[in-house]
Protein backbone atom coordinates (compact mmCIF):
# COMPACT_ATOMS: atom_id res chain seq x y z
CA UNK A 1 0.00 0.00 0.00
CA UNK A 2 2.71 2.48 0.86
CA UNK A 3 6.41 2.63 0.37
CA UNK A 4 7.20 3.78 3.84
CA UNK A 5 10.32 2.30 5.25
CA UNK A 6 9.30 0.50 8.42
CA UNK A 7 11.96 0.38 11.07
CA UNK A 8 10.98 -0.97 14.45
CA UNK A 9 8.99 1.17 16.81
CA UNK A 10 11.89 1.35 19.25
CA UNK A 11 14.35 2.68 16.72
CA UNK A 12 11.77 5.26 15.63
CA UNK A 13 11.18 6.42 19.16
CA UNK A 14 14.91 6.70 19.67
CA UNK A 15 15.46 8.63 16.47
CA UNK A 16 12.55 10.96 17.10
CA UNK A 17 13.96 11.77 20.52
CA UNK A 18 17.48 12.30 19.29
CA UNK A 19 16.48 14.48 16.33
CA UNK A 20 13.84 16.23 18.35
CA UNK A 21 12.36 19.40 17.01
CA UNK A 22 14.71 21.93 18.51
CA UNK A 23 16.26 22.73 15.17
CA UNK A 24 13.28 24.75 14.05
CA UNK A 25 14.40 28.35 14.28
CA UNK A 26 12.71 30.45 16.90
CA UNK A 27 11.01 27.56 18.63
CA UNK A 28 12.10 26.98 22.17
CA UNK A 29 13.67 23.65 22.74
CA UNK A 30 11.25 22.69 25.53
CA UNK A 31 8.70 22.10 22.83
CA UNK A 32 10.41 18.87 21.81
CA UNK A 33 9.09 17.10 24.91
CA UNK A 34 5.57 18.13 24.04
CA UNK A 35 5.56 16.73 20.52
CA UNK A 36 2.71 14.34 19.77
CA UNK A 37 3.04 13.89 16.04
CA UNK A 38 5.84 14.37 13.61
CA UNK A 39 5.97 14.17 9.83
CA UNK A 40 9.29 13.57 8.12
CA UNK A 41 9.76 13.97 4.39
CA UNK A 42 6.09 13.20 3.95
CA UNK A 43 5.08 13.00 0.29
CA UNK A 44 1.71 12.00 -1.09
CA UNK A 45 1.10 10.62 -4.57
CA UNK A 46 -2.17 10.17 -6.42
CA UNK A 47 -1.22 7.41 -8.83
CA UNK A 48 1.95 8.69 -10.50
CA UNK A 49 1.21 12.30 -9.70
CA UNK A 50 3.17 13.79 -6.83
CA UNK A 51 0.62 15.91 -4.96
CA UNK A 52 2.81 17.11 -2.11
CA UNK A 53 6.56 16.89 -1.81
CA UNK A 54 8.52 16.05 1.34
CA UNK A 55 6.89 17.96 4.16
CA UNK A 56 8.51 17.92 7.59
CA UNK A 57 6.79 19.37 10.65
CA UNK A 58 5.62 18.47 14.12
CA UNK A 59 2.53 18.86 16.25
CA UNK A 60 2.80 19.54 19.93
CA UNK A 61 0.52 19.52 22.95
CA UNK A 62 -1.22 22.74 23.89
CA UNK A 63 -0.82 24.07 20.39
CA UNK A 64 -2.98 24.81 17.43
CA UNK A 65 -1.11 24.27 14.19
CA UNK A 66 -2.48 25.97 11.09
CA UNK A 67 -1.88 24.85 7.50
CA UNK A 68 -2.23 27.78 5.14
CA UNK A 69 -1.55 28.29 1.46
CA UNK A 70 -3.20 28.74 -1.92
CA UNK A 71 -5.66 26.23 -3.42
CA UNK A 72 -4.12 23.01 -4.65
CA UNK A 73 -1.04 23.25 -2.48
CA UNK A 74 -1.79 20.01 -0.68
CA UNK A 75 -2.79 21.28 2.77
CA UNK A 76 -5.79 18.95 2.99
CA UNK A 77 -3.88 16.08 1.42
CA UNK A 78 -1.20 16.32 4.09
CA UNK A 79 -3.84 16.69 6.82
CA UNK A 80 -5.61 13.55 5.63
CA UNK A 81 -2.39 11.58 5.65
CA UNK A 82 -2.04 12.36 9.36
CA UNK A 83 -4.91 10.01 10.24
CA UNK A 84 -4.83 7.71 7.24
CA UNK A 85 -8.00 9.10 5.71
CA UNK A 86 -6.09 9.00 2.43
CA UNK A 87 -6.29 5.21 2.61
CA UNK A 88 -9.87 5.58 1.42
CA UNK A 89 -8.71 7.03 -1.90
CA UNK A 90 -7.52 4.02 -3.86
CA UNK A 91 -4.89 5.83 -5.88
CA UNK A 92 -3.35 7.68 -2.91
CA UNK A 93 0.08 6.59 -1.73
CA UNK A 94 2.13 7.97 1.13
CA UNK A 95 5.92 8.08 1.17
CA UNK A 96 7.94 9.25 4.14
CA UNK A 97 7.19 8.91 7.81
CA UNK A 98 4.42 10.07 10.11
CA UNK A 99 5.15 9.36 13.74
CA UNK A 100 2.48 9.44 16.41
CA UNK A 101 4.07 9.25 19.84
CA UNK A 102 7.00 7.52 18.23
CA UNK A 103 4.96 4.94 16.34
CA UNK A 104 4.98 4.89 12.55
CA UNK A 105 1.34 5.52 11.49
CA UNK A 106 1.90 3.57 8.28
CA UNK A 107 3.90 0.82 9.91
CA UNK A 108 2.85 -2.70 10.86
CA UNK A 109 2.06 -1.66 14.43
CA UNK A 110 -0.69 0.78 13.39
CA UNK A 111 -4.26 -0.28 12.65
CA UNK A 112 -6.03 2.33 10.46
CA UNK A 113 -9.21 2.21 12.57
CA UNK A 114 -7.33 2.79 15.80
CA UNK A 115 -5.26 5.53 14.14
CA UNK A 116 -8.44 7.36 13.13
CA UNK A 117 -10.02 6.92 16.54
CA UNK A 118 -7.03 8.48 18.26
CA UNK A 119 -6.54 11.18 15.66
CA UNK A 120 -10.02 12.60 15.12
CA UNK A 121 -11.18 14.66 12.19
CA UNK A 122 -13.69 17.42 11.49
CA UNK A 123 -14.55 18.07 7.88
CA UNK A 124 -15.01 21.12 5.70
CA UNK A 125 -18.74 20.73 5.33
CA UNK A 126 -20.61 19.76 8.51
CA UNK A 127 -21.45 16.10 7.96
CA UNK A 128 -23.75 14.93 10.76
CA UNK A 129 -25.17 11.44 10.29
CA UNK A 130 -28.89 11.18 9.43
CA UNK A 131 -29.66 10.41 13.07
CA UNK A 132 -30.66 12.24 16.21
CA UNK A 133 -28.30 14.65 17.96
CA UNK A 134 -27.76 12.09 20.72
CA UNK A 135 -27.09 9.22 18.31
CA UNK A 136 -24.61 11.30 16.36
CA UNK A 137 -22.45 11.87 19.42
CA UNK A 138 -23.01 8.34 20.74
CA UNK A 139 -22.11 6.72 17.41
CA UNK A 140 -18.35 6.68 17.90
CA UNK A 141 -18.39 5.41 21.50
CA UNK A 142 -20.90 2.72 20.52
CA UNK A 143 -18.81 1.27 17.70
CA UNK A 144 -15.57 1.42 19.64
CA UNK A 145 -16.55 0.22 23.11
CA UNK A 146 -19.34 -1.24 25.21
CA UNK A 147 -21.07 1.39 27.31
CA UNK A 148 -24.02 1.20 29.66
CA UNK A 149 -26.86 3.61 29.00
CA UNK A 150 -25.86 5.95 31.84
CA UNK A 151 -22.17 5.91 30.88
CA UNK A 152 -23.13 6.76 27.33
CA UNK A 153 -25.39 9.58 28.54
CA UNK A 154 -22.39 10.93 30.44
CA UNK A 155 -20.09 10.75 27.40
CA UNK A 156 -22.68 12.49 25.21
CA UNK A 157 -23.26 15.30 27.69
CA UNK A 158 -19.56 15.73 28.31
CA UNK A 159 -18.74 15.89 24.60
CA UNK A 160 -21.56 18.33 23.87
CA UNK A 161 -20.42 20.54 26.75
CA UNK A 162 -16.85 20.58 25.45
CA UNK A 163 -18.17 21.55 22.02
CA UNK A 164 -20.20 24.37 23.63
CA UNK A 165 -23.42 22.93 22.27
CA UNK A 166 -25.00 21.33 25.35
CA UNK A 167 -27.07 24.31 26.47
CA UNK A 168 -28.54 24.72 23.01
CA UNK A 169 -29.55 21.09 22.48
CA UNK A 170 -30.02 19.54 25.94
CA UNK A 171 -33.81 19.68 25.63
CA UNK A 172 -33.96 18.14 22.18
CA UNK A 173 -31.32 15.43 22.09
CA UNK A 174 -33.73 13.17 20.20
CA UNK A 175 -34.27 15.72 17.43
CA UNK A 176 -32.68 15.16 14.03
CA UNK A 177 -29.17 16.52 13.65
CA UNK A 178 -30.37 18.18 10.44
CA UNK A 179 -32.66 20.44 12.47
CA UNK A 180 -29.58 22.31 13.70
CA UNK A 181 -28.07 25.36 11.98
CA UNK A 182 -24.84 25.00 10.02
CA UNK A 183 -22.70 26.29 12.86
CA UNK A 184 -24.44 24.05 15.38
CA UNK A 185 -24.00 21.08 13.03
CA UNK A 186 -20.28 21.76 12.86
CA UNK A 187 -20.04 21.95 16.66
CA UNK A 188 -22.01 18.69 16.76
CA UNK A 189 -19.39 17.16 14.47
CA UNK A 190 -16.69 18.41 16.85
CA UNK A 191 -18.59 16.88 19.80
CA UNK A 192 -18.89 13.65 17.82
CA UNK A 193 -15.13 13.62 17.21
CA UNK A 194 -14.39 14.36 20.89
CA UNK A 195 -16.75 11.59 22.07
CA UNK A 196 -14.26 8.85 21.14
CA UNK A 197 -11.66 10.60 23.30
CA UNK A 198 -9.07 11.33 20.62
CA UNK A 199 -5.53 12.45 21.26
CA UNK A 200 -5.26 14.90 18.38
CA UNK A 201 -7.95 16.74 16.43
CA UNK A 202 -7.58 17.46 12.72
CA UNK A 203 -9.85 20.12 11.23
CA UNK A 204 -10.16 20.52 7.47
CA UNK A 205 -11.36 24.08 6.84
CA UNK A 206 -14.03 23.67 9.54
CA UNK A 207 -15.39 27.20 9.13
CA UNK A 208 -15.45 27.60 5.37
CA UNK A 209 -19.18 26.85 5.20
CA UNK A 210 -20.06 29.04 8.19
CA UNK A 211 -20.95 32.68 8.77
CA UNK A 212 -18.62 34.95 10.80
CA UNK A 213 -20.55 34.53 14.07
CA UNK A 214 -20.55 30.75 13.86
CA UNK A 215 -16.88 30.91 12.85
CA UNK A 216 -16.11 32.98 15.95
CA UNK A 217 -17.76 30.39 18.18
CA UNK A 218 -15.75 27.56 16.63
CA UNK A 219 -12.55 29.55 17.10
CA UNK A 220 -13.37 30.21 20.77
CA UNK A 221 -14.06 26.52 21.15
CA UNK A 222 -10.71 25.62 19.60
CA UNK A 223 -8.88 27.86 22.08
CA UNK A 224 -10.79 26.27 24.96
CA UNK A 225 -10.02 22.68 24.04
CA UNK A 226 -6.47 23.02 22.75
CA UNK A 227 -5.04 22.26 26.19
CA UNK A 228 -6.68 18.85 26.03
CA UNK A 229 -6.45 18.17 22.30
CA UNK A 230 -3.65 19.42 20.06
CA UNK A 231 -5.39 20.77 16.95
CA UNK A 232 -4.28 20.94 13.34
CA UNK A 233 -6.44 23.20 11.23
CA UNK A 234 -6.38 23.72 7.50
CA UNK A 235 -7.66 27.15 6.59
CA UNK A 236 -7.98 29.36 3.57
CA UNK A 237 -8.32 32.29 5.84
CA UNK A 238 -5.02 33.83 6.87
CA UNK A 239 -6.68 35.98 9.53
CA UNK A 240 -8.10 32.83 11.07
CA UNK A 241 -4.64 31.25 11.15
CA UNK A 242 -3.24 34.40 12.74
CA UNK A 243 -6.08 34.53 15.30
CA UNK A 244 -6.11 30.97 16.55
CA UNK A 245 -2.88 29.20 15.79
CA UNK A 246 0.40 28.89 17.66
CA UNK A 247 2.34 27.30 14.84
CA UNK A 248 1.82 27.83 11.12
CA UNK A 249 2.87 25.77 8.14
CA UNK A 250 2.77 27.62 4.84
CA UNK A 251 2.31 25.44 1.78
CA UNK A 252 2.71 26.59 -1.77
CA UNK A 253 2.88 25.12 -5.22
CA UNK A 254 6.01 24.71 -7.26
CA UNK A 255 5.77 24.84 -10.99
CA UNK A 256 6.55 21.59 -12.71
CA UNK A 257 6.22 20.55 -16.35
CA UNK A 258 2.50 19.95 -15.99
CA UNK A 259 1.03 23.30 -15.05
CA UNK A 260 -2.47 21.86 -14.57
CA UNK A 261 -1.45 19.74 -11.62
CA UNK A 262 1.29 21.54 -9.76
CA UNK A 263 3.01 19.77 -6.92
CA UNK A 264 2.50 21.23 -3.46
CA UNK A 265 5.28 21.76 -0.97
CA UNK A 266 5.82 22.97 2.57
CA UNK A 267 7.59 26.30 2.22
CA UNK A 268 7.92 27.41 5.78
CA UNK A 269 6.99 26.09 9.18
CA UNK A 270 7.37 28.36 12.18
CA UNK A 271 5.68 30.02 15.11
CA UNK A 272 2.64 31.93 13.92
CA UNK A 273 3.84 35.26 15.35
CA UNK A 274 7.17 34.96 13.56
CA UNK A 275 5.60 33.69 10.37
CA UNK A 276 3.32 36.67 10.08
CA UNK A 277 5.77 39.32 11.32
CA UNK A 278 9.05 38.36 9.66
CA UNK A 279 8.79 35.33 7.40
CA UNK A 280 12.04 33.88 6.08
CA UNK A 281 10.83 32.95 2.66
CA UNK A 282 9.92 35.41 -0.07
CA UNK A 283 6.82 33.36 -1.02
CA UNK A 284 5.56 33.34 2.54
CA UNK A 285 5.96 37.08 2.68
CA UNK A 286 3.92 37.60 -0.49
CA UNK A 287 1.22 35.26 0.74
CA UNK A 288 0.80 36.60 4.26
CA UNK A 289 0.89 40.15 3.01
CA UNK A 290 -1.87 39.26 0.57
CA UNK A 291 0.05 39.69 -2.67
CA UNK A 292 -0.38 36.09 -3.78
CA UNK A 293 -3.01 33.35 -3.64
CA UNK B 1 -37.36 60.56 -7.43
CA UNK B 2 -39.21 58.76 -10.19
CA UNK B 3 -37.32 56.79 -12.84
CA UNK B 4 -37.46 58.31 -16.29
CA UNK B 5 -38.56 56.05 -19.14
CA UNK B 6 -35.60 55.22 -21.33
CA UNK B 7 -36.99 54.90 -24.89
CA UNK B 8 -33.91 53.04 -26.10
CA UNK B 9 -34.63 50.03 -23.87
CA UNK B 10 -37.13 47.35 -24.78
CA UNK B 11 -38.08 44.41 -22.61
CA UNK B 12 -40.37 42.71 -25.14
CA UNK B 13 -39.25 39.29 -26.32
CA UNK B 14 -36.79 39.23 -29.18
CA UNK B 15 -37.56 35.55 -29.91
CA UNK B 16 -39.07 35.38 -33.39
CA UNK B 17 -42.34 33.63 -34.26
CA UNK B 18 -40.69 30.57 -35.79
CA UNK B 19 -38.79 29.72 -32.62
CA UNK B 20 -41.91 30.20 -30.56
CA UNK B 21 -43.91 27.88 -32.83
CA UNK B 22 -41.19 25.23 -32.45
CA UNK B 23 -41.49 25.53 -28.68
CA UNK B 24 -45.24 25.05 -28.87
CA UNK B 25 -44.92 22.07 -31.21
CA UNK B 26 -42.49 20.35 -28.87
CA UNK B 27 -44.76 20.97 -25.89
CA UNK B 28 -47.70 19.54 -27.84
CA UNK B 29 -45.69 16.41 -28.63
CA UNK B 30 -44.89 15.94 -24.96
CA UNK B 31 -48.53 16.30 -24.03
CA UNK B 32 -49.54 13.85 -26.73
CA UNK B 33 -47.08 11.30 -25.37
CA UNK B 34 -48.38 11.66 -21.84
CA UNK B 35 -52.03 11.50 -22.92
CA UNK B 36 -51.43 8.41 -25.05
CA UNK B 37 -49.95 6.57 -22.10
CA UNK B 38 -52.49 7.72 -19.53
CA UNK B 39 -55.57 7.28 -21.74
CA UNK B 40 -54.54 3.76 -22.78
CA UNK B 41 -54.03 2.79 -19.16
CA UNK B 42 -57.31 4.29 -18.01
CA UNK B 43 -59.30 2.65 -20.83
CA UNK B 44 -57.78 -0.74 -20.06
CA UNK B 45 -58.36 -0.40 -16.34
CA UNK B 46 -61.96 0.78 -16.72
CA UNK B 47 -62.75 -1.94 -19.25
CA UNK B 48 -61.24 -4.63 -17.05
CA UNK B 49 -63.07 -3.33 -14.02
CA UNK B 50 -66.43 -3.22 -15.80
CA UNK B 51 -65.93 -6.75 -17.13
CA UNK B 52 -64.71 -8.26 -13.90
CA UNK B 53 -67.00 -6.36 -11.55
CA UNK B 54 -69.65 -9.12 -11.51
CA UNK B 55 -67.13 -11.63 -10.15
CA UNK B 56 -65.72 -9.42 -7.43
CA UNK B 57 -67.35 -11.14 -4.49
CA UNK B 58 -66.38 -13.39 -1.64
CA UNK B 59 -67.19 -16.56 -3.55
CA UNK B 60 -64.75 -15.63 -6.28
CA UNK B 61 -62.01 -14.68 -3.83
CA UNK B 62 -62.48 -17.74 -1.63
CA UNK B 63 -63.12 -20.21 -4.43
CA UNK B 64 -60.24 -22.19 -5.87
CA UNK B 65 -59.19 -22.16 -9.49
CA UNK B 66 -61.49 -24.48 -11.42
CA UNK B 67 -62.26 -25.61 -14.95
CA UNK B 68 -65.97 -24.95 -14.31
CA UNK B 69 -66.91 -21.36 -14.98
CA UNK B 70 -69.42 -21.00 -12.15
CA UNK B 71 -66.95 -22.40 -9.55
CA UNK B 72 -63.90 -20.49 -10.83
CA UNK B 73 -62.16 -18.57 -8.05
CA UNK B 74 -58.72 -17.25 -7.28
CA UNK B 75 -57.89 -18.25 -3.71
CA UNK B 76 -55.36 -20.95 -4.56
CA UNK B 77 -53.80 -18.64 -7.15
CA UNK B 78 -53.46 -15.80 -4.63
CA UNK B 79 -51.83 -18.06 -2.07
CA UNK B 80 -49.77 -19.76 -4.77
CA UNK B 81 -48.44 -16.38 -5.90
CA UNK B 82 -47.62 -15.38 -2.32
CA UNK B 83 -45.89 -18.69 -1.60
CA UNK B 84 -43.78 -18.38 -4.73
CA UNK B 85 -43.07 -14.65 -4.87
CA UNK B 86 -42.44 -13.67 -1.24
CA UNK B 87 -39.58 -16.11 -0.59
CA UNK B 88 -38.18 -15.30 -4.04
CA UNK B 89 -38.30 -11.57 -3.28
CA UNK B 90 -36.81 -11.85 0.20
CA UNK B 91 -33.99 -14.20 -0.75
CA UNK B 92 -32.98 -12.31 -3.86
CA UNK B 93 -33.18 -9.02 -1.94
CA UNK B 94 -30.73 -10.29 0.66
CA UNK B 95 -28.34 -11.63 -1.97
CA UNK B 96 -28.69 -8.41 -3.97
CA UNK B 97 -27.89 -6.17 -0.99
CA UNK B 98 -24.83 -8.29 -0.20
CA UNK B 99 -23.64 -8.20 -3.80
CA UNK B 100 -24.27 -4.47 -4.15
CA UNK B 101 -22.52 -3.66 -0.87
CA UNK B 102 -19.56 -5.80 -1.89
CA UNK B 103 -19.26 -4.18 -5.31
CA UNK B 104 -19.73 -0.61 -4.11
CA UNK B 105 -17.90 -0.66 -0.81
CA UNK B 106 -15.36 -3.45 -0.84
CA UNK B 107 -13.94 -3.71 -4.37
CA UNK B 108 -11.83 -1.10 -6.07
CA UNK B 109 -13.64 0.63 -8.91
CA UNK B 110 -12.33 -0.52 -12.29
CA UNK B 111 -10.88 -3.68 -10.79
CA UNK B 112 -11.09 -6.88 -12.80
CA UNK B 113 -13.48 -8.50 -10.32
CA UNK B 114 -15.87 -5.59 -10.64
CA UNK B 115 -15.66 -5.46 -14.43
CA UNK B 116 -16.42 -9.18 -14.61
CA UNK B 117 -19.38 -9.05 -12.22
CA UNK B 118 -20.74 -5.94 -13.96
CA UNK B 119 -20.71 -7.67 -17.32
CA UNK B 120 -22.41 -10.72 -15.85
CA UNK B 121 -25.16 -8.71 -14.20
CA UNK B 122 -25.85 -6.67 -17.31
CA UNK B 123 -26.06 -9.81 -19.41
CA UNK B 124 -28.34 -11.58 -16.94
CA UNK B 125 -30.66 -8.55 -16.74
CA UNK B 126 -31.25 -8.83 -20.48
CA UNK B 127 -32.03 -12.54 -20.56
CA UNK B 128 -35.71 -13.24 -21.47
CA UNK B 129 -37.70 -14.81 -18.64
CA UNK B 130 -38.55 -17.93 -20.63
CA UNK B 131 -34.83 -18.74 -20.68
CA UNK B 132 -34.85 -18.73 -16.88
CA UNK B 133 -37.80 -21.12 -17.16
CA UNK B 134 -35.81 -23.51 -19.36
CA UNK B 135 -32.80 -23.20 -17.07
CA UNK B 136 -35.00 -23.98 -14.06
CA UNK B 137 -36.54 -26.92 -15.85
CA UNK B 138 -33.15 -28.39 -16.74
CA UNK B 139 -31.31 -27.79 -13.48
CA UNK B 140 -33.85 -27.23 -10.70
CA UNK B 141 -37.06 -29.08 -11.57
CA UNK B 142 -35.12 -31.92 -13.14
CA UNK B 143 -31.39 -32.53 -13.46
CA UNK B 144 -29.08 -32.09 -10.51
CA UNK B 145 -31.59 -30.72 -8.01
CA UNK B 146 -34.64 -32.64 -9.23
CA UNK B 147 -37.10 -30.70 -7.08
CA UNK B 148 -40.02 -31.37 -9.43
CA UNK B 149 -42.77 -28.90 -10.28
CA UNK B 150 -43.01 -27.44 -6.81
CA UNK B 151 -43.35 -24.08 -5.08
CA UNK B 152 -39.68 -24.36 -4.15
CA UNK B 153 -38.56 -24.71 -7.78
CA UNK B 154 -40.68 -21.78 -8.96
CA UNK B 155 -39.45 -19.60 -6.10
CA UNK B 156 -35.79 -20.29 -6.74
CA UNK B 157 -36.09 -19.63 -10.48
CA UNK B 158 -38.00 -16.37 -9.95
CA UNK B 159 -35.37 -15.31 -7.42
CA UNK B 160 -32.66 -15.88 -10.03
CA UNK B 161 -34.70 -13.98 -12.60
CA UNK B 162 -35.16 -10.82 -10.55
CA UNK B 163 -31.70 -10.87 -8.94
CA UNK B 164 -29.98 -8.70 -11.58
CA UNK B 165 -32.67 -5.99 -11.31
CA UNK B 166 -32.45 -6.06 -7.52
CA UNK B 167 -28.64 -5.78 -7.60
CA UNK B 168 -28.72 -2.81 -9.96
CA UNK B 169 -31.35 -1.05 -7.80
CA UNK B 170 -29.42 -1.72 -4.58
CA UNK B 171 -26.17 -0.49 -6.11
CA UNK B 172 -27.80 2.73 -7.23
CA UNK B 173 -29.21 3.25 -3.74
CA UNK B 174 -25.85 2.57 -2.07
CA UNK B 175 -24.03 4.82 -4.52
CA UNK B 176 -26.46 7.64 -3.71
CA UNK B 177 -25.46 7.64 -0.03
CA UNK B 178 -23.34 10.79 0.49
CA UNK B 179 -19.66 9.95 0.90
CA UNK B 180 -19.57 12.38 3.84
CA UNK B 181 -21.38 9.72 5.94
CA UNK B 182 -18.66 7.23 5.11
CA UNK B 183 -15.90 9.73 5.88
CA UNK B 184 -17.57 10.64 9.16
CA UNK B 185 -17.81 7.01 10.18
CA UNK B 186 -14.24 6.16 9.18
CA UNK B 187 -12.93 9.23 10.99
CA UNK B 188 -14.44 7.83 14.22
CA UNK B 189 -12.48 4.62 13.89
CA UNK B 190 -15.11 2.46 12.20
CA UNK B 191 -14.02 -0.56 10.24
CA UNK B 192 -15.32 -0.86 6.69
CA UNK B 193 -17.98 -3.33 7.75
CA UNK B 194 -19.15 -1.13 10.64
CA UNK B 195 -19.38 1.80 8.26
CA UNK B 196 -21.42 -0.18 5.73
CA UNK B 197 -23.66 -1.80 8.32
CA UNK B 198 -24.34 1.27 10.46
CA UNK B 199 -24.24 4.18 8.02
CA UNK B 200 -24.40 3.16 4.38
CA UNK B 201 -27.10 0.48 4.44
CA UNK B 202 -29.55 2.35 6.72
CA UNK B 203 -29.19 5.42 4.52
CA UNK B 204 -29.75 3.29 1.42
CA UNK B 205 -32.97 1.65 2.68
CA UNK B 206 -35.37 4.05 0.93
CA UNK B 207 -33.66 3.56 -2.42
CA UNK B 208 -33.36 -0.19 -2.01
CA UNK B 209 -37.06 -0.47 -1.07
CA UNK B 210 -38.17 1.54 -4.08
CA UNK B 211 -35.92 -0.28 -6.49
CA UNK B 212 -36.48 -3.80 -5.28
CA UNK B 213 -40.24 -3.44 -5.48
CA UNK B 214 -39.79 -3.30 -9.24
CA UNK B 215 -38.19 -6.71 -9.12
CA UNK B 216 -40.86 -8.20 -6.89
CA UNK B 217 -43.61 -6.72 -9.06
CA UNK B 218 -42.04 -8.34 -12.08
CA UNK B 219 -41.94 -11.71 -10.33
CA UNK B 220 -45.58 -11.33 -9.31
CA UNK B 221 -46.69 -10.66 -12.87
CA UNK B 222 -44.54 -13.33 -14.50
CA UNK B 223 -46.12 -16.37 -16.15
CA UNK B 224 -43.75 -17.52 -18.91
CA UNK B 225 -41.08 -19.26 -16.82
CA UNK B 226 -43.72 -20.79 -14.57
CA UNK B 227 -45.41 -22.46 -17.52
CA UNK B 228 -42.08 -24.20 -18.11
CA UNK B 229 -41.91 -25.06 -14.43
CA UNK B 230 -45.24 -26.85 -14.30
CA UNK B 231 -47.50 -24.36 -12.60
CA UNK B 232 -50.87 -26.08 -12.80
CA UNK B 233 -53.91 -24.68 -14.54
CA UNK B 234 -56.40 -25.57 -11.84
CA UNK B 235 -55.53 -26.24 -8.22
CA UNK B 236 -58.22 -26.92 -5.64
CA UNK B 237 -56.16 -26.22 -2.52
CA UNK B 238 -53.61 -23.73 -1.24
CA UNK B 239 -49.98 -24.75 -1.00
CA UNK B 240 -49.03 -25.77 2.54
CA UNK B 241 -45.30 -26.08 2.00
CA UNK B 242 -42.47 -25.57 -0.46
CA UNK B 243 -42.85 -29.10 -1.83
CA UNK B 244 -46.47 -28.61 -2.96
CA UNK B 245 -47.96 -28.13 -6.39
CA UNK B 246 -49.12 -24.61 -7.13
CA UNK B 247 -50.63 -22.16 -9.54
CA UNK B 248 -50.16 -18.40 -9.69
CA UNK B 249 -52.42 -15.49 -10.58
CA UNK B 250 -50.93 -14.60 -13.99
CA UNK B 251 -51.31 -18.21 -15.04
CA UNK B 252 -54.93 -18.40 -13.85
CA UNK B 253 -55.64 -15.24 -15.80
CA UNK B 254 -54.10 -16.81 -18.86
CA UNK B 255 -56.13 -20.02 -18.44
CA UNK B 256 -59.42 -18.23 -17.81
CA UNK B 257 -58.88 -15.84 -20.70
CA UNK B 258 -58.31 -18.66 -23.17
CA UNK B 259 -61.54 -20.47 -22.26
CA UNK B 260 -64.44 -20.02 -24.70
CA UNK B 261 -67.21 -19.50 -22.12
CA UNK B 262 -67.88 -15.77 -21.60
CA UNK B 263 -68.34 -16.42 -17.87
CA UNK B 264 -64.60 -17.26 -17.84
CA UNK B 265 -63.84 -13.87 -19.38
CA UNK B 266 -65.42 -12.24 -16.36
CA UNK B 267 -63.35 -14.49 -14.11
CA UNK B 268 -60.16 -13.52 -16.00
CA UNK B 269 -60.99 -9.81 -15.57
CA UNK B 270 -61.73 -10.40 -11.89
CA UNK B 271 -58.38 -12.14 -11.43
CA UNK B 272 -56.62 -9.24 -13.17
CA UNK B 273 -58.19 -6.83 -10.68
CA UNK B 274 -57.00 -9.01 -7.79
CA UNK B 275 -53.47 -9.09 -9.26
CA UNK B 276 -53.46 -5.31 -9.68
CA UNK B 277 -54.68 -4.90 -6.12
CA UNK B 278 -51.81 -7.06 -4.88
CA UNK B 279 -49.33 -4.98 -6.87
CA UNK B 280 -50.80 -1.82 -5.38
CA UNK B 281 -50.47 -3.20 -1.85
CA UNK B 282 -46.87 -4.11 -2.63
CA UNK B 283 -46.06 -0.65 -3.93
CA UNK B 284 -47.81 0.95 -1.01
CA UNK B 285 -45.72 -1.13 1.40
CA UNK B 286 -42.56 0.04 -0.32
CA UNK B 287 -43.68 3.66 -0.05
CA UNK B 288 -44.43 3.24 3.65
CA UNK B 289 -41.01 1.68 4.26
CA UNK B 290 -39.35 4.47 2.32
CA UNK B 291 -41.19 7.23 4.16
CA UNK B 292 -40.65 5.62 7.56
CA UNK B 293 -36.91 5.35 7.05
CA UNK B 294 -36.75 8.89 5.68
CA UNK B 295 -38.68 10.23 8.64
CA UNK B 296 -36.25 8.65 11.07
CA UNK B 297 -33.43 10.72 9.58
Amino acid sequence: MNETTTPTAQSLIASSLSKGDGNIPGVNSGRAAQIVMEARDLSVYYGDFLAVRQATFSIARNEITAFIGPSGCGKSTILRSLNRMNDLIHSARVVGTVLYRGIDLYGPLADPGEVRRRIGMVFQKPNPFPKSIYDNVAFGPRVNEKFTKSELDGVVEDSLRKAALWDEVKDRLKASAFSLSGGQQQRLCIARALAVNPDVLLMDEPCSALDPIATGRIEDLMREIKSEYPIVIVTHNMQQAARVSDMTAFFSVESTGDTNRPTGMLVEYDRTVDMFSHPHDERTLSYVSGRMG
Amino acid sequence: MSIILDPSVSLTSTVDGKRRRKDMLFLALLWFGILLAVVTLVVLLVDTFLTGRSRLNWEFLSGHTSPFAEDAGVQSAIFGSLWVVLPAGISSLLIAIGTAAYLEEFTKPESKVQAFINLTIQTLAGVPSIVYGILGLAFVARGPLDWGFTVRTASVVLAMMILPVMIVASREAIRAVPSSYREGAFALGCSRWQCVRQQVLPAAVPGIATGSILGVSRALGESAPLIMLGALAYVSSNPTGFGDYYTVLPLSIYKYATEADSEFQYAAAGAIIVLLAMLLVLNFTAIVIRDRSRKSL
